[in-house]
């Protein structure tokens, strides 16, 4: 097992977000984080990466214990070393190019080399398929193409886990595609990645769980065909109806 | 015009150049410099948040941007060897503009730093760098490249204010000028001289603001790689 957490629980203000989320993943879990807007998932995704500080909750991540209301500075740092993390808007260093986006990580926090760094990073851009991008800045790239070097340099530090948040939410239908398959690549090569996406057919076919949230609870957790065809909660199938109803619109 | 004033103007043009050597561009210089290290600390203390810190930063821009830089130059010039702190005129002017000059940057610098997107910091925070790292590294760069011009402003601004420090008897282009009036009766065109002059060096800051500009925005320009790399491959 590589994270668990317990417990986990975040308000902003007096609205509690996130109500007591329990999740385990282990080495190689694809899971998808799927439910409506607001109901909490960006939210789980951003405590676990201390984005935000959870209000209380137990995380083990490889094998470490920490109390996340209490967790320290140096420990969120050790732990934020080993994840990684893609943003529904990219977040590219808009001041570096795609190369320096992906090295960054790599020579700014961990001390590697320019040299062997810039090896590490052409590989990574190579296997986005955007290693002729490597001095583009970000502002010269297209979306996709802005999201997959942010997959790369996700890549680059060889996390345990990478978590993506709405990784395809920002961008024109028609570049959806070449994200998608990035990821599923991804899946493929066996890293381990929690996932929270509106795209539902993606989901079923590239995660090896769901979990369904709604309003800062966890509803539902299964294997994505007893989600996706024998949802046991009424508001899963809720969920799953209201989504086919605007596939078929 | 008269070889008169055509011999005055040449002792002049002199006599100013070498006060600007001496006095202005050092000056210049030196306020400005010392003025951008304030300025940079001021607004990364406010920007982190310092408690106590931060809240010494407002007050210190408060006091500076809200009274006149010459009643500052005859204070601490005329007024503080009252209480036995008694400066050299040049180092006087140093102090004060630097001063002055950062209160005014501290503002351009901090409101430019939260210009900066959250995102830049936590997609920082997330490849693992600490958050000087990510000041260095990512977002003082991106600061620096939309405070620059402001700044230009304001170093073109320091410049021209720096004539009054003739009033502390420090003797800079203006006061060259000035004692040259005094023994000549020539105001109009001394002053229209040491005006050119000023505007020479204006120029030049503008030029230069010009070139930097171009250079520091590399990464806002769509087309700035395809030149570089000398290929049209890509999207463009």
């Amino acid at each position: 097992m590589i994270l668990s957490v317990k417990d986990l629980k975040k308000s902003f203000g007096k609205k509690e977000v996130l109500k007591g989320i329990d999740i385990e993943v282990n080495k190689g879990d694809v899971i998808a984080l799927l439910g409506r807007s607001g109901s909490g998932k960006t939210t789980l995704l951003r405590c676990l990466n201390f984005l935000e500080k959870a209000d209380g909750g137990q995380m083990t991540f490889d094998g470490c214990e920490y109390d996340l209301k209490k967790i320290k500075k140096a420990d969120m740092a050790a732990i934020r070393k080993k994840t990684a993390f893609v943003f529904q808007n990219f977040n590219l260093f808009a001041n570096k190019t795609a190369l320096a986006n992906v090295t960054l990580g790599l020579t700014a926090a961990r001390g590697i080399p320019k040299k062997q760094a810039e090896d590490i990073g052409m590989q990574m851009l190579e296997k986005v398929g955007l290693a002729d991008h490597a001095n583009y800045y970000p502002i010269q790239l297209s979306g996709g193409q802005q999201q997959r070097v942010a997959i790369a340099r996700a890549l680059a530090t060889d996390p345990e886990i990478i978590y993506f948040d709405e990784p395809t939410s920002a961008l024109d239908p028609e570049l959806i595609g070449e994200v998608l398959s990035v990821i599923r690549k991804l899946a493929q090569s066996g890293m381990t990645m929690l996932i929270v996406t509106h795209e539902m057919h993606f989901a079923e076919s590239v995660a090896d769980h769901i979990i369904f949230m709604d309003n800062g609870e966890i509803i539902e957790r299964g294997a994505p065909k007893e989600f996706f065809y024998a949802p046991k909660e009424e508001r899963s199938r809720e969920f799953i109806k209201s989504i086919k109803m605007q596939q078929e619109e | 015009m008269s070889d008169r004033i055509i011999n005055i103007l040449a002792e002049g043009f002199g006599k100013i150049m070498l006060a600007s050597i001496q006095v202005t561009i050092p000056l210049t210089i030196i306020g400005f410099t010392l003025a951008m290290i304030i300025a940079i600390a001021m607004a990364m203390i406010q920007y982190a948040k310092v408690p106590v810190f931060t809240q010494f930063a407002r007050f210190y821009i408060w006091i500076f941007r809200g009274t006149p830089l010459l009643v500052q130059l005859f204070l601490a010039y005329y007024g503080l060897p009252k209480v036995g702190i008694v400066l050299d005129s040049f180092v006087c002017a140093v102090i004060v503009f630097s001063l002055n000059e950062g209160a005014y940057c501290a503002e351009t610098m901090r409101s430019a730093l939260e210009a900066v997107p959250a995102g830049q910091l936590e997609a920082g925070y997330c490849v693992g760098m600490n958050y000087f790292k990510i000041m260095q590294k990512i977002v003082l760069p991106q600061a620096f490249r939309t405070a620059f011009p402001p700044l230009s402003n304001s170093l073109i601004a320091m410049l021209k204010d720096t004539s009054l420090v003739a009033e502390i008897t420090v003797a800079d282009m203006f006061m060259a000028a000035q004692k040259i009036v005094g023994r000549t009766y020539e105001p109009l065109w001394l002053y229209i001289e040491v005006a050119l002059v000023y505007l020479f060096f204006s120029t030049i800051l503008t030029i230069l603001q010009k070139h930097f500009e171009k250079k520091l925005s590399a990464y806002n320009s769509r087309e700035t790689v395809i030149k570089d790399a000398g290929s049209a491959r890509g999207r463009l």
